[in-house]
């Protein structure tokens, strides 16, 4: 990997960003939700960030904003991963969609929305992925139970 | 309860379309449950007599709460729920998970470890892609080359078996190590199923390489440019087929790739004839790390000496308090871990296999991510499957192997 990037990176992105770090090899840029589409366009189209690996949320239901939503860039030339976090609240949890960068952001999304409740602004297509229509909450934030059943038939009776 | 009729189920799934876009075309529906689709995918696809216009992939049948499930077991518990991601080479699972751990605890694992790790990674390889072209080739009516494949990816199975004791699902890695050291002979066996292989690949090199109809069927079919394959998130056989050598084990080195000497096989235009041909050369190409791992694995002890994950002798829990204590707490509470976050990326079978955790500290992740090639994958094979006709469908599908049990998680 060429470690010029992550020294360039954070000169580049200063004012964007709190201070990055790198943490076990990967260079952590926490950043507000309002900037990311800038901060995305720069990784991708400056720094050579050409894949979108990953995209998830983290639920910290005791911290305002409740949640954090996890991006992973990877680059296909120099091999650097860049990890953008942001945080958004529970009241409105809205970023922008990547869909406008990265196709790879799609099914992500989707998936992120009905786990979490992540709104992504620009993102037509919302549709639960893993789950069925109609289900209701999002499972993995930590106020779901984790028992709790949905079932979209309903159970059949089984005479003993 | 008595079950409502048939008709009046709710429908799992809202198609992206359900108008026809032209005069004529019409709108079926693939699965999820087809003979010809090897794994729980549904395919809505928009028709002009046989051709394609366009496809919308859900999946999620096999959706089981993976990640859920994740939060409330102890780190050690969850390897066995990492195995059933992709089934067909769960040991790659279980050392790209160890690893993310291992990272977190600041653990480096013993040098006799690191090459068994990578050999036996290599070796799940093997027996995944035999699993996919097997398969791939089974759909096309190609019975003879499915029967050589699945012969030898069985005698991997129950060499495997021989080790691990299970022959799909193993639960063989630990935090800090593996569950226990290679058996007597094991090694001579490995030979000798290598050797096999190669016998059995060669014939279907043979049967299949420059037969006409496997190539009208499978060449120019599923097309996709290096630059779509990237944007969409292709990695592993298929961005490979495409003709960018991108492989983590080259990139970004990790276990012993990095002492090995191995190349990179790529394809030429990215349709379903190169990704087979990738996945039978990188199938030489595994079978070529593997014999050199046997002459570089080191003795030593296989698993690391630290109290936070490794379980002492079974003899000592039985004879002194220490050792019962610290057995006691691994197992009630779990390997302690120290706060932090962490994203290790594994090449596996089919792409990259990445797995982000979240710790608070102690015994039970906070969060555990599996970044499933084949969901990114299923999110960009309507590029493959547009414009082609419906019974290419089920090669291209078979050439993406997707693998239920990572995809849906």
């Amino acid at each position: 990997m060429d470690a010029t990037v992550f020294e360039r990176i954070p000169e580049r992105l200063a004012g964007l960003t709190a201070a990055p770090a790198v943490a076990h090899g990967i260079l952590v840029v926490e950043i507000d939700a309002a900037r990311l589409l800038e901060v995305a366009r720069v990784l991708k189209d400056e720094f050579g960030f050409d894949m979108l690996s990953d995209l998830t949320a983290v639920d910290w239901p005791a911290r305002e904003p409740r949640f954090d939503v996890v991006w992973h860039f990877y680059s296909t030339r120099h091999f650097g991963r860049v990890r953008v976090k942001t945080r958004v609240a529970l009241a409105d949890p809205t970023v922008d969609t990547l869909t406008t960068l990265y196709g790879s952001a799609g099914f992500m999304e989707r998936e992120c929305h009905e786990m979490y409740g992540i709104v992504f602004r620009g993102n037509g297509d919302l549709r639960p992925i893993l789950l069925y229509e109609g289900f209701e909450g999002h499972p993995l934030r930590k106020d779901y139970p984790k028992h709790r059943e949905q079932p979209l038939v309903p159970y059949r009776d089984v005479k003993p | 309860m008595s079950l409502p009729p048939l008709d009046k189920l709710p429908n799992p799934i809202r198609p992206a379309f359900t108008e026809s876009s032209q005069e004529g075309s019409v709108i079926v529906n693939i699965g999820p449950s087809h003979p010809a689709t090897h794994g729980t995918i549904q395919i809505v696809a928009e028709l002009s007599g046989e051709r394609v216009l366009r496809t919308d992939v859900h999946c999620g049948y096999l959706h089981r709460g993976f990640e859920k499930e994740c939060e409330s077991h102890t780190w050690h518990n969850l390897i066995p729920y990492v195995d059933r991601l992709n089934y067909c080479s769960a040991l790659i699972n279980d050392f790209a998970y160890c690893e993310a751990v291992e990272k977190l605890m600041g653990i480096e694992i013993t040098p006799r470890c690191r090459y068994l790790r990578t050999l036996l990674a290599e070796y799940s390889r093997i027996a995944d892609h035999l699993t996919c072209i097997a398969a791939a080739l089974m759909e096309l009516g190609a019975m003879t080359a499915f029967l050589y494949l699945v012969t030898i990816r069985d005698y991997i199975y129950e060499h495997i078996a021989d080790l691990t004791g299970a022959r799909v699902t193993y639960s063989f890695g630990r935090i800090g190590g593996l569950a226990h050291d290679l058996p007597a002979g094991w090694l001579k066996r490995l030979g000798e199923i290598l050797d096999e292989m190669d016998t059995f690949t060669g014939r279907v090199h043979g049967l299949v390489d420059r037969n006409r109809i496997f190539i009208d069927r499978m060449r120019n079919v599923g097309v996709l440019s290096t630059a779509e394959a990237v944007n969409w998130g292709f990695t592993g056989p298929v961005l490979r087929s495409t003709g960018a050598a991108r492989d983590l084990r080259k990139d970004t080195p990790y276990l012993a790739y990095a002492e090995l000497d191995f190349e990179v096989p790529v394809g030429i235009k990215g349709d379903n004839y190169d990704r087979y041909y990738v996945r039978m050369r990188e199938i030489d190409e595994s079978a070529h790390m593997i014999r050199q791992l046997v002459d570089m694995l080191p003795e030593g002890p296989l698993c690391v000496d630290d109290r936070r994950c490794t379980f002492p002798d079974k003899p000592l829990v039985y004879s002194e308090i220490e050792s019962l204590i610290n057995h006691f707490k691994l197992v009630m509470e779990g390997p302690q871990v120290p706060p932090g976050e962490v994203y290790s990326a594994h090449e596996g079978a089919n792409g990259e296999l990445g797995f982000y955790l979240v710790s608070v500290g102690g015994g039970v992740p906070w969060k555990v991510h599996c970044r499933a090639p084949s969901f990114v994958h299923m999110g960009g094979a309507h590029r493959m499957l547009d414009g082609y006709q419906l019974a290419d469908v089920v090669p291209t599908f078979g050439s993406i192997n997707m693998i239920g049990g990572e995809c849906d998680r």
